[in-house]
């Protein structure tokens, strides 16, 4: 099993006499910072132990890196209006949604010119980029500094919320000395099965992480997602050879800097390998179809492997899924997996065909009223 | 970003010139632009293979606080 990224497990979390914070100023956050705590406190982004101080976020951007050197190419950022906040305070951090409360030290309070952190972490500036949107929207002051989680709440879906500590013990019992984590935002099509199976073939156990929050319009419900999985892995994967676990963060869409981000997580819940396919993390076409691949090469010191997809569709001569390296069939021949083709054939509460996605699984989702978010 | 430049650190290694001319030829036409890329690359390999297979020691009554949760949630038996 991989040492955590960094080489330490972080554990933020601790428990205070509600006496001992009373006097402490509270500041409210919005539901996706305080998932940045929570994945903080609980070590899924070691080697943070809190929000990025101006070195760290400059080493970022330019260098894809933490001052230390460590890789790290996704900012975290605690953006402010300049509130009563000034450096050497200690404040609380809360959030009424998911009931987190946290201590920050305030280390660092400093501004960043909002282009060049487009530019760099997105390659683009243009404001129709999801993430681009989100930095103009940011406000001016940025805060560094520590966190300590004090509290946070019981919430839908943590019956499938397993915290670094919890995976790697989990693997360790289940005898995984290698793990491929795969990461989802969908139910499963047969496209899916088949780039995990590969994997797993390799491997001793598969990873399924999907990431949990929040969804547009047209997008699966968490719930249809986790439950379209179970059903998956109930009837056609070994008991001991996968794990589903949910993550709780935001998408960035920030293409092959978030591949690095997200396979860093991975590596902090265990894993030794992580499925990368095309256009990971991208939206539009902002990216290059293999960008996400290509920036591995750029981090020898990573500590998890990935492991590349390239596309992959049916092909009616073979009989079989095949990827671009192992057919030597032409295009006529293939069906691709089309999400788009599928959830149209689901919003008519029609079943797609078996190449596409299995039986069991579409049922699933099909059991489900409404199961696009509105 | 509005902040101080921050320097870059950086600092000068040594290395056989008959050396560095063979990884200068070596080098050319990759997509390594400089001797110190090349090195630097290779430095971070190596150290980062030295990190691997230490896995995270935790106590034996954190193990087991663990492993009750996630028997309790159906991971383990």
């Amino acid at each position: 099993m991989p040492k955590p990224h960094g080489g330490k497990l972080i554990n933020r979390y601790i428990k205070k006499d509600q006496t001992q914070i009373a006097e402490i100023p509270e500041f409210e956050v919005n539901t996706g910072l305080s998932e940045d705590i929570l994945n903080i406190a609980k070590g899924v982004f070691s080697p943070l132990e809190g929000f990025l101080c101006y070195n760290d976020l400059e080493n970022v951007i330019n260098e894809k890196r933490l001052e230390d050197d460590t890789p790290w190419t996704i900012p975290i950022l605690l953006d402010f209006n300049g509130e009563n906040i000034k450096e050497g305070d200690t404040v609380i951090l809360s959030n009424k949604e998911n009931g987190v409360r946290a201590l920050l030290d305030v280390d660092e309070i400093y501004t960043y010119d909002k282009k060049t952190l487009a530019q760099n972490i997105y390659c683009t500036t243009d404001k129709e980029h999801p993430g681009v949107a989100n930095i103009s929207n940011m406000r001016q002051n940025l805060i560094g500094g520590k966190i300590t989680l004090l509290d946070s709440k019981q919430r839908e879906f943590d019956n499938y919320n397993l915290s670094p500590k919890e995976t790697r013990v989990l693997f360790k019992e289940k005898g995984w000395k290698e793990t491929v984590a795969f990461q989802t935002r969908n139910p499963p099509h047969i496209g899916h099965e088949y780039v995990q199976k590969t994997a797993l073939t390799f491997v001793d156990g598969i990873f399924i992480n999907p990431i949990i929050g929040k969804k547009k319009a047209g997008d699966f419900k968490d719930e249809v997602i986790l439950s379209s999985y179970e059903t998956l892995m109930k009837h056609y994967y070994l008991k001991n050879r996968a794990v589903m676990s949910i993550l709780r963060t935001s998408m960035k869409y920030a293409g092959p800097r978030e591949a690095i981000h997200h396979a860093i997580m991975r590596k902090n819940f265990g894993c030794t390998h992580f499925i990368v396919g095309r256009d990971h993390a991208g939206v539009g076409n902002y990216y290059g179809p293999y960008d996400a691949h290509e920036i591995f090469s750029e981090f020898p010191d990573l500590g998890i492997i990935p492991v590349f997809f390239r596309s992959f569709s049916r092909c009616t001569k073979c009989g079989s899924v095949v990827n671009d390296k192992i057919c030597p069939h032409d295009q006529k021949y293939h069906i691709n997996f089309s999400g788009k083709k599928i959830r149209e054939l689901l919003q008519n509460g029609k079943i797609p065909s078996e190449d596409m996605m299995r039986k069991e699984v579409a049922e699933t989702i099909l059991k489900y009223d409404k199961p696009f978010v509105e | 970003m509005e902040k101080e430049k921050n320097e870059k650190k950086y600092t000068t290694i040594s290395i056989p010139t008959p050396l560095a001319e063979k990884i200068k030829k070596r080098i050319a036409g990759t997509g390594f632009h400089s001797l110190s890329s090349y090195v630097t690359y290779v430095l971070r390999e190596i150290i980062s293979g030295m990190d691997e297979e230490e896995g995270e020691a935790f106590s034996k009554e954190d193990e087991e606080k663990v492993k009750e949760r996630l028997r309790a949630l159906g991971y383990l038996d």
